[in-house]
């Protein structure tokens, strides 16, 4: 009978939620946060989003340092330069091997790229890869502007893998005026101020070999300004998977710790109000001692001196969430249920106690238990977040609050990239605000009190 | 942090039954018996904070490796020490060790060193702290928490006071124009304080300091600070700032909206129909018919307030760089100084504890029908 009532409000409150906008508001915000967390795991796997973002310079090469997303541009008169990654497979590339006998092999790339931007990329780099036995490979590197000037840029061996940085090449700096090279190979030279010269750019490294079967590869990087959707940290890590992977993690830590404290925290509140006497006080009295606990605290300790795995977290969490305040306002409710007719039908027919408390007490208050529930969840996500603050984070998962933490730590705020913290604030507060605004709509649907105020 | 009319302990309302010479023995009685039940919950909470500070022995591990380390490192880089041979060598570094287990005590077994925590605890003998110093150099746990009190009370109490009483006074305003524009605007806005102040607070400091350039990133005062007091007080005035509206606007909207809801909840209540019908005026119903009876809830919020400032705002602190308690706190755990963290557990405990236990006693006095222990 219970199970079949409150399966019966509970619909019937789902048409009255709908009548709130900001429930709708709500539930959009919720099934988004859904659906971008189902997209995140199918997208980029469990292993392959840990690799990414604990995987070393070898993932983030090609990204650079410090940048806003890529979409910045359009809100600027300047636009800054988009980074690009050039290799062998790429159609702007061309390579040509041409035979000189001796053994002697001419293999020559040509990199085709447009530079349309106002401000100069960050870094220019050319990453050698080579196949030899004894006699190293030998490039000259060589740059065409677009107004038909030819640079030259370096000649030297290399060896089975070299990466070759413009911008710590002194000798280069010094043939290019002084000036740094990611500034003096694009400027224009009709301005006294560096100025960017826009157009089609040609970047030449000639190689020669002097093996046979000796071969050189080389991928040309340019870290612009800007990068993909999300921007880069400190370690050149694409944003965006953070912000992805950080929603599943967010809702996960939200909804468990949520959905366990209240849950627990019902069964409790409903064993100790059914058997009373001593289960009930000493109930009450762990109430009291939890009240004394510092609760933060004790989950930074247990950050700190044992375990910062998720997971963990969210255990502590839970069990030092359960005997709170929630207690006592549902043992009052149950208290009303317990002299209720139907339950004293129950105790005739010699139910046993255990069914009349997972069977007819509980199930009354299953609709009450969703507005809470719901509304604890931003609660438990920021709680996640704050810890991660701390530098409390989970030391594997990626997650919001410890781009917020890196952010920090980096002085992304004094170094004036905002980016970095806006970004998984947003999302923050996206979240917060939308189970927030789904909880109020329940908690008026379901709470009788507050109907009508 | 946050004012819920569902924490809000209701007053025990027992009918008037008798009176006279029973009361003083009634009143004894109930006292010893609360203050024992108080006390003993004091003991388990500060007991269970020490073990917990100790992670059940956990924590001596690390700190005996710490100290293995360090004492080895400070042996091998002294030079006249690198001289003896090998043997006085590793003798001098075991006594060393032992020398510095016994300092921090880690040459007892846990459970006696706790049951000396908890004793010292509760005497309030605060002790030394095995790592932390005040700025002034001291290890005495009494003045690490003294030396950083005055910051505290000053961020807690400006901004808790502010909330409590603005949120009051805008509800008790709200209440009177329920269905209004402003009060729709209110409830739309009370999801906003499921963020916590830290997260306003990266926003202020985003706005304010780094875009606008008009309030300090953090701190509590210029450096160097300036000599004039007035010219002091203007410089901490501008660095509270942002830490204080940070805390208060996380909270400010859900706590305005929790009161308009609790004052609107009695101002349905009978009697205030009854009092209006009579032609009162709504000051006059207001004050007597609506404020008087939520008067113990008001009460007991504004204490848990008072003693919830002790705590102090570890993560709000941190982003702001307030010299506060909860930085200290913060740092005591980094450094695994249990007396420390029992110190500043041990004052919360207590204040908790008289607080609730003279809470009764307060409900007696402003609520006629409550009786101690009745």
């Amino acid at each position: 009978m219970g199970v079949k009532k409150s399966m019966k409000t509970l619909k019937r409150s789902f048409q009255q939620i709908l009548r709130y906008p900001s429930a709708v508001a709500g539930l959009i915000v919720v099934f988004t946060l859904i659906a971008i967390s189902i997209y995140a795991m199918i997208k980029i796997p469990y292993n392959e989003a840990i690799r990414m973002w604990r995987g070393g310079e070898a993932v983030w090469y090609q990204n650079p340092k410090w940048v806003p997303p890529a979409w910045t541009n359009l809100f600027t008169s300047k636009k800054l330069a988009e980074s690009f990654a050039l290799d062998a497979e790429d159609s702007n590339v061309t390579k040509v091997v041409e035979e000189r006998g001796e053994g002697t092999t001419r293999i020559n790339y040509t990199y085709d790229f447009d530079f349309n931007f106002d401000e100069f990329p960050q870094e220019l780099i050319l990453y050698f890869t080579s196949q030899y036995d004894t006699k190293e490979p030998f490039v000259s590197i060589l740059m065409l502007t677009p107004d038909g000037r030819e640079l030259r840029i370096g000649d030297f061996a290399v060896s089975n893998r070299q990466t070759y940085r413009f911008s710590q090449d002194s000798k280069l700096q010094r043939r290019l005026g002084g000036v740094t090279p990611e500034i003096g190979l694009f400027a224009d030279p009709n301005f006294e101020t560096p100025t960017p010269l826009k157009g089609s750019y040609q970047l030449l490294v000639n190689g020669v070999t002097f093996e046979e079967g000796s071969d050189i590869n080389a991928e040309f990087v340019m870290h612009g300004q800007v990068f993909g959707l999300a921007g880069t940290d400190h370690q050149r890590r694409d944003l965006m998977l953070p912000l992805l992977w950080g929603t599943p993690v967010a809702l996960a830590f939200g909804l468990l710790a949520a959905l366990g404290t209240s849950v627990l925290t019902m069964i409790i509140a409903a064993v100790g109000t059914w058997y009373s006497g001593w289960v009930d006080s000493l109930i009450q009295r762990i109430t009291e001692v939890n009240l004394v606990l510092p609760f933060l605290s004790i989950l930074i300790m247990v950050g700190t001196f044992y375990d910062r795995s998720l997971w963990t977290i969210l255990g502590v969490t839970i069990l030092l969430s359960i005997f709170t305040g929630g207690i006592k306002s549902y043992r009052a409710i149950f208290m009303q249920v317990k002299e209720s007719t139907y339950i004293e039908a129950a105790k005739a027919y010699g139910a046993k106690d255990s069914r009349i408390i997972f069977h007819y007490l509980i199930p009354r208050l299953i609709p009450l238990l969703l507005p809470g529930l719901v509304s604890a969840v931003p609660a438990f996500v920021f709680l996640e977040a704050s810890l991660a603050v701390l530098g409390l984070g989970d030391p594997v998962l990626p997650t919001w609050g410890k781009i917020i933490n890196d952010a920090q730590n980096n002085g992304a705020l004094y170094k004036g990239l905002y980016y970095w913290i806006v970004e998984p604030a947003a999302l923050l507060m996206f979240t917060g605000l939308g189970f927030a605004m789904l909880g109020f709509a329940l908690d008026r649907v379901f709470n009788p009190r507050l109907r009508g105020l | 942090m946050t004012v819920t009319t569902d924490e809000v302990i209701p007053p025990s309302v027992e009918s008037v039954k008798k009176s006279g010479t029973s009361t003083l023995s009634r009143v004894a009685k109930y006292t010893s018996v609360r203050l024992v039940t108080l006390f003993i919950t004091v003991v388990i909470g500060v007991y269970l904070t020490i073990m917990i500070a100790n992670m059940g022995g956990y924590v001596d591990q690390i700190m005996r490796g710490e100290i293995r380390e360090r004492v080895t490192v400070q042996v091998v880089n002294n030079p006249d020490v690198r001289r003896l041979d090998p043997d006085a060598r590793n003798q001098l570094v075991l006594e060393k060790i032992a020398l510095e287990e016994k300092r921090l005590g880690l040459d007892q077994p846990l459970v006696i060193r706790s049951f000396r925590y908890l004793a010292n605890a509760l005497t309030l003998n605060l002790g030394r702290a095995q790592n932390m110093t005040s700025d002034s150099g001291s290890r005495q746990v009494r003045l690490i928490i003294l030396e950083r009190l005055p910051a505290t009370l000053l961020l807690m109490g400006t901004s808790n006071l502010i909330l409590f009483f603005g949120s009051i006074f805008l509800a008790l305003s709200l209440s009177r124009i329920y269905g209004s524009f402003w009060d729709k605007f209110i409830i739309a806005l009370s999801p906003t304080s499921a963020a916590p102040p830290w997260f306003y607070g990266i926003f202020f400091i985003l706005i304010f300091a780094a875009v606008l350039h008009v309030l300090p990133f953090g701190g509590m005062v210029d450096a160097p600070p300036p000599d004039d007091p007035f010219l002091y007080f203007l410089s901490v005035l501008k660095h509270l700032t942002l830490p204080a509206s940070a805390l208060i606007i996380s909270s400010l909207f859900l706590s305005i909206y929790n009161w308009r809801t609790f004052f609107l909840i009695y101002s349905s209540e009978d009697y205030v129909e009854m009092a209006k019908a009579k032609g009162l005026s709504s000051r006059d119903v207001e004050r007597r018919y609506i404020l008087r009876p939520t008067l113990p809830t008001i009460i007991t919020n504004f204490a848990l307030l008072l003693i919830g400032l002790w705590t102090g705002a570890i993560i709000t602190e941190t982003v702001f760089l307030w010299p506060g308690l909860g930085r200290t706190l913060f740092r005591a755990i980094g450094q695994y100084d249990t007396p420390v963290i029992v110190g500043s557990t041990i004052i919360y405990a207590y204040l908790l504890a008289i607080t609730v236990f003279l809470l009764d006693f307060i409900y007696a006095i402003v609520d006629p029908r409550v009786k101690v222990g009745g």
